[in-house]
């Protein structure tokens, strides 16, 4: 039981990370249709930012992820007019070749400058833990990362339901051609969305180095399929969803590691078979709805 | 028809008369069989992702799929001649096309996208299991496969692979094919079953990939689940981008050239990938039909093409 709880949290933990990526994705693809493969390496980016300030500059936590969320925000925007932009009405198949291509680019470009060796990340002080209750505990980072995780998620929520901006991003969603017939600046918010899920990663990266504390340029990879499972698990074009994806993804792969015999080396294969079921049940994911296909 | 089969002999023949005067040494021949395999990894790929417009991110999967199943049963059936070696070559390939199906059927039945997600989740899967299974041999690999692949066999099944996946192409199943890639809802209206045959051209484009892999694992003896990994997948993806999607002479060029420039160029190599990011950025952005298109040469200047090039 104590042991249940504690791998609970623990996957709780994981899965609001994992969520906090999701989030990036599904916003993204909501309102271009396209899956934005780059989208973990901006992690990675957002990693090496604050490693590097806080390594080399001596810099607090605090305004080194502020720094890097705006860092990772301009990046998305650079990325969507550079690489994107130019293909919006092209085939999907460009779209999606092209986000990978700008996906290996940031890899390799910094694997060319950080050479492909992990670096230690620096650990933010919060090596100690919280007995619940009996002799469970939880780790003060994972409660850390529970809380910030749920903020931003609370944030986006605000943003996209309360604010002129957000109430843009649903529209170009739901017709792009539409809302600029309403006077809203398609480019401005399809900019401001992957700014947005950008800068969200970039909150995404600090705690997930701080969870497995390294940063090396591959490092986005993984995590970035692991967060795109969960938002297809919850629904892809759905923001909820992507927050519920993201902590069940979590709980089943801590769950899995845990409970499983030889559990820790199959656990990515249980994701990816995890994806695999989905899209045979219920493509359109657990909160997603299904739309037909029009001419 | 005769002409063409023709030239290939000439090819063949002037190959190995270059071989036997110690022109091409066996470094040569070793990376000649390596050309042969990529162009039909090329090939194949390009079945799925120039023809039928799927994004296939796991093409080395299906490969390591074919290469793993020949090897095991050709070290435990102590295999050693040219009809042993068919056999087990053709068992890989049901083997990957399997796998293809496996993975196709529930990937296929949905838009486009999520066919790059779930063959790159595939080639996860895959060496996730090579890597944790004891038949596999692990993380050590695979050794002691016999060494039966030489040029010749590589050679003509290489010449097979594209005969045939020409030849489909141009028949009603390969229009249909390229009617679902230019639009799939017109292609459905117009009565072409779109998922069946987005499924068969998947499995047999993983059919030709579980071959390549297994001429792969009888030319290197050693199978490492790395070898497989995400990024050669891309690298076979970058070939078909490049010579064009949609033309099997662009494939087959760019296949040739992008296995012998890293191997000339050694320095060039640790740019590689960058390079190819780039590429692919620039192409998809001014010219998303690849440097062919869906042009093919005649046979005739493809073979003084690649003359020029040997």
């Amino acid at each position: 039981m104590e042991m249940f709880v504690m791998q609970l949290i623990n996957g709780l933990s994981i899965g609001s990370i994992y969520a906090l990526v999701a989030l990036g994705y599904t916003m993204v693809y909501g309102i271009v249709k396209l899956i934005n493969f780059a989208h973990g390496d901006v992690i990675m980016v957002g990693a090496y930012i604050i490693f590097l300030l806080v390594m080399y500059t001596g810099m607090h936590f605090v305004p080194a992820v502020l720094i890097a969320m705006a860092g990772c925000a301009l990046l998305g925007v650079l990325m969507e007019k550079i690489a994107y932009k130019p293909l919006r009405n092209a085939s999907r198949l460009s779209a999606l070749i092209t986000a990978i291509g700008v996906s290996l680019f940031l890899q390799n470009l910094f694997m060319t400058i950080f050479s492909p060796a992990p670096r230690p990340f620096p650990t933010i002080g919060l090596q100690g833990s919280v007995r619940i209750f009996g002799n469970a505990t939880v780790s003060n980072l994972a409660i850390v990362t529970i809380v910030v995780s749920l903020v931003m998620m609370g944030l986006l929520q605000i943003f996209v339901k309360m604010t002129k901006m957000g109430k843009a991003m649903r529209a170009v969603s739901e017709d792009a051609g539409a809302a600029s017939l309403m006077g809203i600046n398609v480019n401005t918010t399809i900019a401001i969305t992957f700014a947005v899920g950008s800068a969200l990663a970039a909150v995404g990266s600090f705690l997930f180095a701080s969870t497995f504390p390294q940063v090396q340029p591959f490092m986005g990879l993984d995590m970035g399929l692991k967060a795109f499972v969960a938002a297809v698990l919850g629904g892809i074009g759905v923001i909820p969803g992507a927050m519920l994806g993201g902590l069940l993804l979590g709980i089943i792969e801590v769950m899995t590691r845990a409970f499983i015999p030889g559990g820790t080396q199959w656990s990515d294969a249980v994701v990816f078979s995890l994806l695999i079921i989905i899209l045979l049940l219920k493509p359109s994911g657990l909160m997603g709805k299904s739309v037909g296909e029009k001419v | 028809m005769k002409l063409n089969i023709a030239l290939i002999l000439v090819l063949f023949g002037v190959l190995t008369l270059l071989m036997e005067i110690g022109i091409l040494n066996n470094f040569h021949r070793g990376l000649l069989v390596l050309v042969c395999i990529n162009v039909i990894l090329a090939v194949s790929l390009n079945l799925s992702a120039g023809f039928l417009g799927q994004l296939v991110l796991g093409h080395a999967a299906f490969m390591a799929v074919g290469a793993y199943t020949s090897a095991i049963l050709s070290s435990r059936l102590g295999i050693s001649g040219l009809g042993g070696f068919v056999f087990v070559l053709l068992a890989g390939g049901f083997a990957a096309a399997l796998a293809g199906i496996v993975i196709g059927v529930p990937a296929l039945r949905l838009r486009g996208d999520y066919v790059a997600i779930v063959t790159l989740g595939f080639g996860l899967i895959v060496q996730s299991i090579l890597l944790n299974l004891g038949i596999t041999g692990g993380a050590d690999g695979l050794l002691g496969i016999p060494r039966l692949a030489n040029f010749n066999v590589a050679f003509f099944t290489m010449v097979i692979v594209v005969g045939m996946l020409v030849a489909l192409v141009r028949s009603r199943h390969g229009r249909a094919m390229i009617a679902i890639r230019e639009d799939e809802i017109a292609a459905e209206a117009s009565g072409v079953p779109t998922t069946w045959y987005k499924i068969l051209g998947f499995t047999i484009a993983a059919f030709f990939a579980g071959i390549a892999g297994g001429l792969f694992a009888h030319r290197m003896s050693v199978l490492v689940p790395e070898t497989f990994s995400f990024v050669y997948s891309i690298e076979l993806l970058v070939i078909v981008v490049l010579g064009g999607m949609g033309s099997f002479t662009g494939a087959v060029v760019a296949a040739v050239v992008l296995t012998l420039l890293p191997e000339l160029l050694r320095e060039f190599g640790d740019f590689r990938m960058l390079t190819y990011s780039v590429l692919l950025v620039a192409m998809m952005i001014f010219r998303p039909k690849g440097l062919m298109g869906s042009y093919e040469f005649s046979i005739m200047q493809i073979v003084s093409k690649i003359k020029k090039k040997g």
